[in-house]
């Protein structure tokens, strides 16, 4: 397991300890992918860490991290009409961003074949939105195979490369966040490298790659043929599968929601009969046919919206079936995950007394744990205090400890009113909504923040308008709305928050960091990108540099047109972890000197470094577990109590 | 064997439960259970919850624990090992939590009283469970109290079918060097 990269690239078969997103990348490799890209998000950036883990000269395929994740699917279409067998991967947004050219690829001749792996993330655990993709394959006529576990997501993986190759088009793999982290024994088969084939083959004589005009019937009329060919071929999958029982009841069900099921029915006498659909779309009408005419009662389960349910509701319809379907009841049915708790509670609801009495039992049972007899003495005797802990405070995510933006936004507040507007935009600083900065207060998606304070600027002359946007949000979808705002003089001031990285999804370079995955790479810096798209009015410090920063920032936003104000700080978490990890390092920390300290607390009230604890007496300290020792807190206080902590350890 | 022990991870990001749950999972692998599991990624590692699962035996088809049906919690942090408490735990299960605590912004803000040690106990014996609480002062790195808590998961033997064996062989086949040798002294630590 040390050498993951190793692993992956076994001949032998063999069986080992991974995630679904690890899974994917045995099957890349497997199933002979030549041609892999993506933009970094959650859950997928997983596959491109094992794909790290590969070293590049022994890598079966290329792999790079595009500027967007309409760019990435572009570079594999690219590649995949040239012959070679490509896969994209990137979040569920990310289809948003690509739609443009998603929606075309149905309509074309792809002769290595690409498949699109989504990762969808019902819940939003990492995400604006829970948005369900199934809608988009409908809309671009492209299949969907959906797996429920880790070892499925590799078998899928495998046909949906196949799959893509022979029929010369495009085939989803629609992961999910549970899908894509299930941890699992997994088993792989044996590989024999095969040669690399690296002849262009494009050949636009043989099929029409311009969809305009007239030429478009023709190619959607193929691509709907050819739709309805993988419809039969889906209706003798194996990936779809009807669990016997001989109730009178049955449940359609999809995804992780099938998990779910399972556990639920576990020890249920009188169990319906479950058809599970691996295969989501086109619907293999025909099975899903005969099981609702074989049942009287059918109950269908799905995560999100009701895809599966619109089109089995329509299919009983036409045939004119009498089966009782039942979707989707309470609009609580189309939000969040369908974890076995919530499914449990859907059945419930749907056929009261089907779990019956026993499950409580089975689960309630202890799984003997032999405990020591040591074990009672350790329960303290404690009486429960008071009502005080009723409910525990939340814990929203926040700023590591040391981070540049929160040093920015501390002094970006101090040179705008409390009525001015600030626009966020998408990555680690958009946790500077939370309290205590309450920075950025509207969010849409990647890059929509200048244009967003654009229109927020017009007809407002008493309301100063500011802007944020991470390095790597720049790069991917920043650019356009700075253009517009230049182009059309929009009274907007925009700080970059300069990392250096793309920080919340675990690091990845990007064009400004001069080096992309593949190692060394020309450097675009940010400035000199701001400059080639007219910008003029340009001021950068360093963000831990609080009060000149302020002033930096009061000055811009007294000046008329778009401003940039650079704020630059390296994140710090990837920075000390590489420091760590370098001989001789120390920890370095500051300490409190309760003798000069005043208690007026602005490093937890104003600054908010999760480092400063309150003790119950109201005194502040430093959490050693937690502080960096960096010390952009010590111009926070106003009796410069916080001191570097000489004593350490 | 009967329906799977369930075991829920829990504590605040950047903790270290990436490895702690690794190295569970592994070491059931190792002593042949059927493992399921599954961890929490993405935005919550910023300083937020972050949660594990883990299910040992066979029966367990979702990666996931049902709410209230960890027969083991084990927590790196007091707040949230209470918080687990209440939401995951089996009414006979077993917390075993690392009495660290990184307070939540509304109790750094002044306006929510800390969880204390005291609490963890008593709403634990309220509820007629059993509480562990591991703390260690010879710790000199917090990024080895993970370790702690397997040292004490290994030396009371809390989960059925692992071993102390099985524990080792799976951190070194995680960890080598240097880190693997101070990892291994904190696990041995609790069985003398």
């Amino acid at each position: 397991m040390k050498d993951l990269g190793a692993m992956l690239l076994g001949r032998a078969a063999f069986s080992e300890l991974a995630i679904g997103n690890t899974a994917l990348v045995r099957a890349m490799i497997e199933g002979g992918a030549r041609v892999v890209t993506s933009y970094p998000g959650s859950p997928t950036p997983e596959i491109a860490e094992a794909i790290r883990a590969i070293p590049k000269d022994k890598r079966p395929f290329y792999f790079e991290f595009s500027t967007n994740e309409k760019v990435a699917l572009e570079v594999a279409f690219g590649a995949a009409i040239n012959g070679h067998s490509s896969v994209v991967f990137f979040k569920s947004v990310g289809l948003n961003v690509a739609a443009d050219s998603f929606v075309q690829l149905a309509l074309m001749r792809i002769l290595g074949g690409m498949v699109v792996v989504l990762g969808d993330d019902p819940g939003a655990n990492s995400s604006q939105n829970e948005q369900d993709n199934r809608h988009y394959a409908r809309m671009a006529a492209i299949p969907v195979l959906e797996p429920a576990t880790a070892q499925e997501s590799y078998a899928m993986m495998l046909e949906a490369i196949a799959m893509a190759r022979r029929t010369m088009s495009v085939v989803i793999l629609r992961m999910t966040t549970h899908v894509c982290h299930a941890k699992e024994l997994l088993h792989f088969s044996a590989w024999n490298d095969p040669p690399l084939d690296r002849a262009p083959r494009f050949d636009p004589d043989a099929a029409n790659y311009i969809p305009l005009a007239a030429s478009v019937a023709p190619l959607k009329r193929e691509a709907l043929a050819r739709l309805e060919r993988t419809r039969l071929e889906f209706e003798r999958s194996p990936f779809n599968r009807v669990l016997s029982s001989s109730s009178r009841r049955g449940i359609i069900v999809a995804g992780t929601a099938r998990l779910s099921l399972a556990d639920c029915l576990e020890g249920v006498c009188g169990r319906p009969t479950v058809l599970e659909l691996g295969t989501v779309f086109p619907l293999p009408r025909g099975l899903v046919r005969d099981f609702l005419a074989a049942h009287e009662e059918v109950k269908i389960l799905e995560e999100l919206d009701p895809v599966l349910e619109l089109d089995i509701k329509a299919l009983a319809y036409d045939a004119g079936l009498k089966t009782r379907i039942i979707g989707k009841v309470d609009p609580e049915e189309l939000i969040g995950e369908y974890l076995p708790e919530k499914v449990r509670s859907i059945l419930e609801a749907t056929w009261p007394g089907l779990l019956g009495t026993t499950k409580a039992s089975t689960v309630a049972a202890p799984a003997a744990i032999a405990r020591p007899a040591t074990l009672a003495a350790v329960s303290a005797p404690a009486i429960l205090s008071a009502a005080a802990l009723t409910a525990l405070p939340a814990r929203p995510p926040q700023l590591c400890p040391g981070c540049g933006h929160r040093s920015a936004f501390h002094a970006i507040k101090k040179a705008l009113a409390g009525d001015d507007i600030t626009v966020a935009d998408i990555g680690c600083h958009t946790l500077g909504y939370l309290e205590p900065y309450r920075m950025g207060r509207v969010l849409l998606s990647m890059g929509h923040s200048t244009s967003t304070a654009s229109g927020l600027s017009i007809f407002n002359e008493s309301r100063k308008v500011l802007c944020f946007i991470g390095d790597s949000t720049f790069f991917h979808a920043g650019m356009p709305g700075i253009v517009n705002a230049v182009y059309n003089s929009h009274n907007v001031t925009l700080v970059v928050m300069e990392n250096g990285t793309t920080a919340m999804t675990g690091h990845q370079d990007h064009p400004g960091a001069g080096r992309n995955f593949n190692g060394e790479s020309p450097k675009i810096p940010v400035r000199q990108a701001l400059e080639g798209l007219g910008v003029t009015n340009i001021r950068e410090v360093d963000a831990y540099r609080q009060s000149e920063l302020e002033s930096l920032v009061r000055a811009a936003v007294a000046e008329s047109g778009f401003k940039v104000v650079i704020a630059r700080h390296p994140c710090m978490l990837k920075l000390t972890r590489e420091a760590r990890r370098k001989p001789g390092w120390t920890a370095r920390r500051v300490t409190i000197d309760q003798e000069s300290c005043s208690l007026a607390r602005l490093c937890v009230a104003d600054f908010g470094c999760p480092s400063f604890q309150r003790c119950g007496d109201g005194r502040i300290e430093v959490h050693k577990d937690l502080c960096i020792g960096d010390g952009s807190c010590k111009q926070v206080c106003p009796s410069t109590a916080i001191v570097d902590d000489k004593g350490g350890e | 064997m009967g329906s799977p022990f369930n075991i829920y991870m829990t504590g605040v990001g950047g903790q270290g439960i990436g490895l702690l749950a690794e190295l569970l999972a592994r070491a059931a692998a190792q002593a042949g259970l059927p493992t399921k599991g599954c961890d929490t990624h993405g935005l919550a590692q910023r300083g937020g919850i972050v949660s594990s699962h883990l299910r040992l035996g066979s029966g367990a088809h979702s990666p996931l624990v049902e709410a209230g049906r960890a027969d083991l919690v084990v927590a790196l942090e007091r707040c949230e090992a209470l918080r687990a408490l209440r939401t995951m735990l089996a009414p006979a299960g077993l917390l075993l939590w690392y009495d660290a605590s990184w307070q939540p912004l509304d109790v750094r803000l002044g306006r929510a009283r800390a969880v204390e040690t005291e609490d963890v106990f008593a709403e634990a014996a309220a509820r007629g469970v059993t509480a562990r609480r591991v703390f260690r002062e010879d710790l000199d790195d917090p990024r080895r109290q993970n370790m702690a808590l397997v040292a004490d998961i290994a030396g009371a033997g809390l989960i059925p079918g692992i071993g102390l064996e099985h524990y080792r062989a799976a951190l070194a086949d995680l960890l080598d060097g240097s880190a693997l040798a101070k990892n291994l002294a904190v696990l041995e630590g609790a069985n003398p």
